[in-house]
């Protein structure tokens, strides 16, 4: 099994805010992030592909392919928005990294058909980012090694 | 699908890696220039991985004010700009070696009681670093 890790950015804003709890409440679980105006992040996107080089190619997966999957399902929806209000995948959620990452997983997955999409890697700063993986996946950490 | 929440955290420190174990030659042979009976310093990173259920409420696995509260009074506190073999107990008996500093603090932070601590690695300088994952779950290493 060969690990294929390919790296994205966007940049967008977020705000967090729980409609069910007091403002007083929002403020005190959500501090500065809770900011009505908002605020914003250089996200750092690193996704892991899980398979075998075609014999043919040497390729796990195109990188142009991963690329323009990366364009289509990550950057064109999230890059250079307002994450609560412009993208309907985290309606109704609060857009923390975990909910974004989780939302990118299940975006990816489906188009993700050569190989198997082993990891997804969100960074909103250089010091906080998610790791969202597979179910029943024990070699994400092979990806993780070769840093 | 399964989540980890990792956060980066810096202390700076001195230590001599001697062991009492050995003698004064074989000190100087194994451990070389970190052997320097005046010890040394490092700017360590703390990586600190948790995993545990999305609360729907707040988006989040652990609020990362009671993480790093945690980890400011377990690790950064006690660490940060103090000499590690004198001022740390565990160090006192053991050499540390980054592979004990890691094992000492993932043994301090399993303690966070609003996350299962999964992972800590630390980076002893920008070229090198140090997985532990405790004993039983073998998360990084199967």
């Amino acid at each position: 099994m060969v690990y294929l890790t390919r790296k994205i950015e966007f940049s967008a804003s977020h705000l967090y805010h729980n409609p069910a709890f007091s403002a007083e409440e929002n403020r005190r679980v959500f501090g500065k992030c809770n900011n009505p105006h908002g605020h914003g992040h250089n996200y750092v996107l690193e996704v892991t592909v899980a398979g075998e080089p075609d014999p043919a190619t040497g390729m796990v997966l195109d990188l142009k392919e991963l690329k323009e999957i990366l364009q289509r399902e990550v950057t064109d929806r999230m890059d250079h928005r307002f994450l609560n209000y412009e993208v309907p995948e985290l309606a109704g959620q609060i857009p923390t990294c975990e909910n974004i990452a989780t939302v990118i997983w299940r975006l990816l997955e489906p188009k993700i058909t050569r190989g198997h999409l082993n990891r997804v890697r969100l960074y909103e700063t250089p010091d906080l980012f998610v790791d969202c993986f597979g179910e029943g996946n024990g070699a994400h950490s092979r990806a993780g090694e070769a840093q | 699908m399964k989540l980890f929440l990792s956060r980066r955290y810096r202390f700076s420190a001195s230590h001599r890696l001697h062991s009492a174990r050995l003698g004064e030659e074989e000190n100087r042979r194994i451990y070389g220039k970190c052997n320097n009976p005046y010890g040394h310093g490092h700017n360590y990173v703390v990586e600190v991985a948790v995993s545990g259920p999305v609360d729907q409420a707040t988006g989040m696995i652990a609020n990362l004010a009671d993480l790093d509260a945690f980890v400011e009074s377990e690790i950064i506190e006690p660490f940060d700009h103090k000499y590690l073999n004198e001022e740390i107990k565990v160090f006192q008996e053991n050499v540390p070696t980054t592979e004990n500093i890691c094992v000492e603090i993932f043994n301090r932070l399993r303690r966070f009681p609003r996350a299962r601590l999964e992972r800590v690695r630390v980076e002893e300088t920008g070229l090198n670093s140090f997985e532990y994952a405790g004993e039983s779950t073998g998360a990084t290493h199967e």
